[in-house]
């Protein structure tokens, strides 16, 4: 981030967003906060990693403790977690991780939050099945390691008949 | 099909046929997926990595969408047969060198590979000669299809497809080219390339090595964006708003370079082509950097007893894995400079 603090030519907040642009032959800068440069549809530094992504995310967000304590109730992954790691835990996780997920897939994406691509054929009511099926593959997993025989054999049971349903 | 069979072939998107081949090497597009119900892989038991990969493998093989497939279970290869698929760019580097159970299953032309638990489940590319990314497009698009047939994708009616990192999610296209620009290289407009594909956030780096600079003159740019855009607006983007410009500009400069320094391109191109005819022992890099100049040779009609396939044959194969698959036998990197200068000179000579 540079040093001098300047403000957003749009509003009071400080810009953050500092571009230069060449039209016919002129130069324009341009000095935007966060907020206005998302819905000018400008993203801030393209190249960024995820990582860095999100570092600068969670230190510019004051709710970051809060978010940092979002656990997945499914695979049992924090969001802490998934900042040190920059990959997730499981499908649910883009709920479970909602309220920190969304604006950072918007500076990911162009201001983008919403699919609008292919539609696999399966799709749609599936949702559901596969929440269950990820829940009771996760406890299987914990049954295993905590050497719960009897209720793994009933898990696996349980899974394979959601399988084959 | 064998991996063996592979050592001493052109792989076929490496052919130097397709259209703009002379400055657009190959177009690649990669689609992320997962299998529903499972955890990423990150969060997996090595009991569910094997299992998904046996779903994803057997769903794959049913869905026959392999000609002459090609299996290799990447947890099992030896190193050197992993080295050697990373340069086919059958697989990731990061596929390579990761760990647990891990495949990669290719059609015999090499032009799909599909590679099981990488970053994700599943990710499957489409490799072409020249720039041909809608046709790469509708042929990843019917393997998905096919596969999706056989096997639930984790998806949300909100995020699209579901994968492990969330810069991939939605569509979890990747769109890529591989280009060569020698010519803007040398005239220093390269850096104006990268700062107008970085505005129009695509990714640009250097190929064969680490960076924008290693490497020299090859450049692999790449879709950012995969969420809010369908595939065909991405895919479009990228063919339309910026790989053009950069094929122009590529193009004058190689023209004026003819016209306006024709001894100094000739001495250049005619310099390196003298120099991986006689030389006897060669490294990567010195391999890389005169091959690139040889190529623009080709191209601009200097050289004219060799053809834009033996130039990008002599890039394949002169590559470490390759030299030592050849040889049948791990090399030190001295033994290898010296195979390396053989090859090469069997070839140009
Ligand atoms: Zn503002
Ligand atoms: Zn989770």
């Amino acid at each position: 981030m540079n040093g001098h603090k300047r403000k957003c030519d749009k509003c009071d907040r400080p810009a953050t967003v500092h571009l230069t642009e060449i039209i016919d032959g002129q130069k324009l800068e341009k000095h935007l906060c966060e907020v206005c440069a998302t819905q000018e549809g400008l993203t801030l530094q393209p190249t960024m990693g995820i990582n860095q992504m999100l570092e600068e995310f969670i230190s510019h967000t004051q709710q970051a403790k809060q978010l940092g304590e979002l656990v997945c109730d499914h695979c049992g992954m924090s969001f802490l977690e998934f900042r040190q790691g920059g990959l997730l835990g499981c499908p649910h996780d883009y709920e479970a991780f909602a309220t920190a997920l969304v604006p950072l897939l918007q500076r990911a994406h162009e201001g983008a939050g919403e699919h609008v691509g292919k539609v696999p054929t399966h799709a749609g009511g599936d949702e559901q099945r596969q929440t269950q099926l990820l829940r009771l593959r996760t406890a299987l997993k914990d049954a295993v390691v905590n050497e719960l025989y009897e209720q793994a054999a009933r898990l696996r049971d349980e899974i394979h008949k959601l399988e084959t349903s | 099909m064998k991996l063996s069979d592979l050592s001493h072939r052109l792989a076929q998107w490496l052919a130097g046929t397709g259209p703009l081949a002379e400055i657009v090497i190959s177009s690649r597009i990669r689609l992320a997926r997962n299998v529903a119900g499972f955890p990423f892989l990150s969060r997996c038991s090595e009991d569910q990595r094997r299992q998904i990969a046996d779903t994803l493998q057997g769903a794959i093989t049913a869905a026959g969408v392999l000609d002459d497939p090609l299996t290799v279970d990447v947890e099992q290869a030896v190193e050197l047969d992993r080295q050697f698929l990373v340069e086919r760019q059958l697989i990731s580097r990061q596929h390579a060198a990761g760990s647990g159970a891990r495949r990669m299953l290719a059609n015999g032309a090499e032009t799909v590979a599909l590679m099981v638990n990488e970053e994700d489940h599943l990710r499957m590319q489409v490799l072409a000669t020249g720039l041909q990314l809608e046709s790469a497009y509708e042929t990843i698009d019917r393997i998905d299809d096919a596969v999706e047939k056989r096997v639930a994708y984790a998806y949300s009616g909100r995020y699209g497809y579901l994968t492990a990192c969330p810069t991939n999610v939605g569509t979890g296209i990747r769109v890529s080219v591989m280009l060569h620009l020698p010519a803007l290289k040398m005239t220093g407009e390269i850096e104006k390339v990268f700062q107008a594909a970085r505005d129009m956030r695509l990714a640009i780096r250097g190929l064969f090595g680490e960076g924008t600079e290693a490497g020299g003159d090859f450049f692999q740019v790449s879709n950012q964006t995969t969420l809010g855009r369908t595939e065909k607006q991405i895919i479009q983007d990228f063919r339309e708003q910026i790989i053009p410009d950069i094929i122009q500009y590529e193009k004058v400069a190689r023209e004026a370079l003819v016209d306006r320094k024709t001894d100094v391109i000739d001495d250049k191109v005619f310099r390196s082509l003298g120099l991986l005819r006689c030389a006897r022992l060669l490294s990567t890099s010195e391999t890389l950097f005169h091959l690139s100049l040889i190529r623009l040779g080709v191209h601009l009609g200097r050289i004219r007893d060799l053809s834009l396939q033996t130039v990008n044959e002599l890039f394949l194969f002169s590559q470490p894995g390759h030299l030592q698959k050849a040889a049948g036998r791990e090399m030190t990197p001295d033994e290898r400079a010296k195979a390396r200068a053989e090859m090469i000179r069997a070839k140009l000579n």
